[in-house]
């Protein structure tokens, strides 16, 4: 069995015991990265001297006695959402194909401390929005299990860099499902913290009431680890909550005793596929053997979920996205030509005497932003931008936005009254499996549909994993979600943890050919 | 055509008033707000609003708003939050400002306004409501040589501001100046601003229009925004102006509340006028909505208590408290109040010394705030102390120094920081022994026949005469003992 096959843990008991260095299982998934990520697509950036220069430092400290973070050399890759001090950060946009942020993101601090070697930064869905990374300005990301297909997004470098063994470990972030679907899609297991357990410092904002960073892995008990050292309070991010940090890793394999699991109505509904169905039926009865009580929940508001999703998510994200107009940072569209294009156009008014034409000119300043914003923004960011302006705007405010949140509250409420009477909520991650690369990049409405047993976790403000739990006929992953209340993502993680004790879907490595080149 | 000295409208006068707080660092981020900086060198991820940066609210800039809301007699939520003002400018690097808009930290509230020289009545001026607020950047516009360069300062962006609005209840540009004044007084004795229209830590906008007296009743003309008043002068002259202009709009266009949008007008100081700025770019949606980075703000009884009571003696208070203890006027009491915390200190430390409140005003308002005009200082670095012009007073009010001589002694004393006796005896000035002075009489009685001829006559102004050449004589002598002795003398001759 080569390194790249072993898991997070196994590979930290192998670096502990000193049977192998950082620099050796750097270099060996470094090598799979050269292999395979052509096909792939997995990285936006990989830093093999760096990569191999932090592996040998923390070696070095290992040789000499001294501490060792908790990821003690452990190869991580980070969605390139996450700011990175002097390195780019570009969220698989134009936008910010050149911003290098003066710092560090808190959670790439606390990786860094903990001796994590950063190998490169994943690609994703433009900005974190979609959820089949095809919205990347750079190029798409492929599902290892099939080339043709989407590995889900938005963080589907980050699920694909995981399932194709090109990193052991992997940092997401997850809005409305956009760690949960590419975990499922690509067989593998991610994590959606509660809102406030991981510091959003440095995560490039789309929906700021919504996104939180979380982990991805082959296994529940590397989450575990990854999730110990991202969460925690900072007082640099007013919404982290300052709650202590269970060791996860410790009591991931205690029982869980009379384990109550709701079923939601709802979700085994029209519009979801027969063998995604079947798998996660399977998947419940093996938590029934187990000793677990499952009983039917409704979620009352669930079927506004996507809706409202649709509602606040833009809105935020019309304004979080609006620092981006060429001044400061970021992209700029070419000023003389834009000056030039401007008199040009100046000129044509006045010789046809066109009074109304040159009011309506933009000067230009304006001309600067709307240049800008129209080459560096892709046409999914652009659509949201507009859908957030037009519901915040005066005299749709109260029809859309305020009404959304008076829904999300609703759906909120749903949960709590279903976690009065069950311990964790499962049914599935996505309606089907991997779909085809194309196949819904025409039709944003289908591909917002497609997040529907996922968006509402964000909107309660709750924690979820997805966990792999069986396969399609056509070799494809399929997914099972769990959501807990608040906090409890211990009960998440120990549940995750008992059912791959009873399964192996998680151990499945998809066959992945060498590229030509 | 009569004259009236009414004209015939009310002016309906609302102020939007923007103060900078005194606190070291920016309201959501570790920067200093000290002024005067290079450009760019206060800045940080966050006030710059850099790509994943976060705010964390100032406590500190909270507690100085909370201070002027108390202080305003303003109603207190025990819930606030904050909302984003949407809209695009190079000096507001997030796109957005992070401000109050449907839930400000305080609303209702008031503040007295009066005027010692009778311009109007005293009255409450309402406020309507005071939230935070983090400022924008500078733009610095560059448009010589036909190359506009345009240039921004984010040292500014974040400093913490106070936007206090008030009701519409001010009636002329007078009351909307002694409203600023005493809003300036009142946050400087707070230690809230510094309310420096130079450095733009105050700054005001006007909401205007006219309430015109017609056979059908008052008809209100459209409300205008006048902007750009760079001093509490300005904003006088300005509302003058616009009063007069709006006046003549009304007679020449008809036009009411609500016929035309409402208009921007800025204040130009070189023309004394007002000019329309383009409406385009300011006719804004700001898409308010509730800011998801920061949580809401809740604030305790026991806080608003013990901010209430660190708020100290307020400058109305005060005045009251001056006339009632000291017997001086109103007019006194507002010169002085209107002065800052560390006059008044030295008012009182001089009266209670002096033992005379209304000849401790007259001294300061004559003397020492001459000096500390003219030398442009505080009463800080005045350099003489409450007690050695309160020896200095008490010498004149006992008769041994005549006013004149004594501010002649008093500029001494500035001078050199030296006290009134060690002054007086550099000048020459000693006590007058009075039979000394009755021989002196004597012999100018003698000296000056006609004199005492007129004096005889009844011609009793005559005896200045006297006193000028005893004056001359001896430059310490009493001028009304003088007189006195040469009228007695005169009986014996």
């Amino acid at each position: 069995m080569s390194l790249t096959d072993l898991t997070a843990t196994a590979l930290l008991a192998k670096l502990a015991s000193g049977d192998v260095t950082s620099a050796a299982i750097t270099e060996a998934f470094l090598r799979r990265i050269e292999l395979h990520d052509g096909q792939v697509g997995a990285f936006l950036r990989v830093d093999r001297e760096s990569a191999l220069a932090q592996a040998e430092a923390i070696d070095r400290k290992r040789r000499g006695g001294d501490p060792v973070g908790r990821l003690g050399g452990l190869p991580v890759a980070v969605k390139d959402v996450l700011c990175t001090r002097g390195e780019p950060t570009t969220c698989a946009s134009r936008m910010l194909e050149s911003f290098r942020p003066p710092y560090d993101a808190t959670v790439i601090s606390r990786l860094k401390a903990a001796d994590a070697v950063l190998v490169g930064k994943t690609n994703m869905d433009e900005f974190a929005m979609g959820g089949s990374t095809e919205n990347s300005a750079f190029r798409p990301t492929r599902n290892p299990w099939d080339l043709t297909r989407i590995p889900g997004g938005s963080s589907g470098g980050a699920a694909a860099c995981v399932a194709a063994s090109m990193s052991p470990l992997s940092v997401g972030s997850d809005t409305g499902g956009s760690i949960r679907e590419p975990a499922a899609l690509c067989g593998i297991t991610g994590l959606k913290p509660t809102y406030g357990r991981v510091s959003r410092y440095g995560l490039v904002a789309f929906a700021s009431s919504l996104d939180q960073i979380g982990p991805l892995a082959w296994t529940a008990e590397d989450a575990a680890l990854l999730l110990e050292v991202l969460a925690g309070y900072d007082p640099a991010d007013s919404t982290s909550v300052n709650l202590p940090v269970p060791r996860y890793t410790e009591t991931l394999g205690q029982p869980l005793e009379n384990l109550r699991i709701g079923l939601v109505r709802e979700h085994f509904d029209q519009g979801l596929d027969g063998e995604v169905e079947a798998a996660v039926r399977e998947a419940i009865r093996v938590f029934e053997s187990l000793g677990a009580a499952v009983r039917w929940i409704s979620l009352p508001h669930s079927k506004y979920a996507v809706a409202t999703y649709y509602i606040i998510a833009p809105c935020e994200a019309s304004s979080n996205l609006a620092r981006y107009d060429g001044v400061h940072f970021g992209y700029r569209t070419d000023q003389r030509a834009m000056v030039a294009e401007l008199e040009a156009q100046r000129k044509c008014l006045e010789q046809a005497g066109d009074e109304a034409g040159l009011d309506a000119l933009d000067n230009a300043l304006v001309r600067l932003y709307r240049k800008t914003r129209s080459e560096g923004f892709g046409p999914e960011v652009k659509r949201r931008i507009m859908l957030g302006t037009y519901a915040l705007s005066a005299g749709y405010y109260d029809a859309y936005y305020l009404k959304a949140l008076k829904v999300r509250r609703l759906v909120r409420d749903d949960f709590d009254r279903a976690f009065g009477e069950v311990d964790l909520i499962a049914g599935p991650v996505t309606p089907t499996p991997a779909f085809p690369l194309g196949a819904k990049i025409d039709d944003p409405l289908a591909m917002y549909l497609f997040d529907l047993y996922t968006v509402s976790t964000n909107l309660a403000g709750i924690a979820g994993i997805s966990v792999p739990c069986g396969f399609s006929r056509g070799g494809l992953p399929i997914g099972l979600h769990l959501q807990s209340p608040p906090f409890e993502e211990e009960r998440l993680l120990r549940a995750a943890h008992r059912f791959q004790q009873a399964t192996d879907w998680h151990r499945r490595r998809p066959r992945l050919a060498a590229d030509v080149a | 055509m009569t004259h009236s000295a009414d004209p015939p409208y009310d002016l309906v006068i609302g102020l939007e008033v923007h103060v900078q707080l005194l606190t070291e660092s920016k309201m959501f981020c570790a920067c200093s707000t000290k002024f005067g900086a290079p450009p760019n060198t206060q800045t940080c991820p966050v006030c710059i609003g850099m790509p994943g940066s976060l705010p964390v609210m100032n406590r500190k800039a909270f507690e100085l708003a909370l201070k002027a809301a108390l202080a305003l007699e303003c109603e207190i939520p025990r819930m606030t939050k904050w909302d984003r003002k949407n809209y695009y400018y190079p000096d507001l690097p997030k796109g957005y400002q992070i401000s109050q808009y449907d839930l400000p930290m305080s609303r209702h509230g008031g503040l007295v306004i009066s005027d010692p020289k009778g311009r109007f009545e005293t009255k409450r001026i309402g406020i309507l409501r005071a939230h935070l607020e983090e400022d924008a950047g500078k733009s610095m516009h560059d448009e010589q040589a036909g190359k506009a360069d345009s240039r921004i300062d984010l040292n500014r962006a974040g400093t913490p501001l106070l936007e206090i609005v008030t009701e519409p209840d001010l009636r002329s540009p007078a009351e909307a100046k002694a409203f600023l004044t005493e809003l300036k007084l009142l946050l400087n004795y707070l230690g809230v601003s510094d309310c420096n229209m130079q450095e733009g830590s105050l700054r005001v906008d006007a909401n205007v229009n006219l309430h015109v007296h017609t056979p059908q009743g008052p008809v209100p003309t459209p409300i205008v925004e006048v902007k750009n008043m760079n001093s509490f002068r300005a904003v006088e002259r300005a509302l003058a102006y616009e009063a007069q202009r709006q006046y003549e709009a009304w007679r020449e266009t008809g036009r009411r509340l609500g016929d035309v949008p409402k208009q921007t007008r800025g204040w130009d100081e070189s023309r004394q006028a007002t000019f329309e700025q383009r409406s385009k770019e300011e006719s804004s949606d700001y898409r308010y909505f509730p800011e998801p980075d920061l949580v809401p703000v809740t604030v305790t009884d026991e806080e608003v208590e013990r901010v209430r009571a660190s708020l100290g003696e307020l400058p109305a208070r005060l005045r009251a408290r001056l006339e009632a203890t000291y017997g001086i006027t109103p007019y006194d009491s507002d010169v002085l109040v209107n002065q800052g915390r560390a006059l008044v200190d030295y008012f009182v430390a001089l009266a209670d010394r002096c033992g005379d409140g209304k000849a401790a005003a007259n001294w300061i308002q004559q003397d020492v705030l001459r000096t500390l005009n003219d030398r442009q200082i505080g009463i800080e670095h005045f350099p003489v102390s409450a007690e050695a012009l309160a020896d200095l007073i008490q010498k004149v009010r006992g008769g041994q120094l005549e006013t004149s001589r004594g501010r002649e002694v008093l500029a001494g004393m500035i001078e050199t920081g030296k006290p009134a006796d060690e002054i007086m005896a550099a000048m020459g000035i000693r006590p007058v022994d009075d039979a000394d002075l009755r021989d002196l009489c004597r012999e100018l009685l003698r000296a000056n026949p006609k004199i005492v001829a007129d004096l005889k006559g009844g011609r009793l102004k005559a005896v200045g005469g006297l006193v000028g050449q005893a004056k001359k004589r001896n430059p310490n002598v009493n001028p009304s003992r003088v007189q006195q002795l040469c009228l007695e003398l005169i009986q014996e001759l």
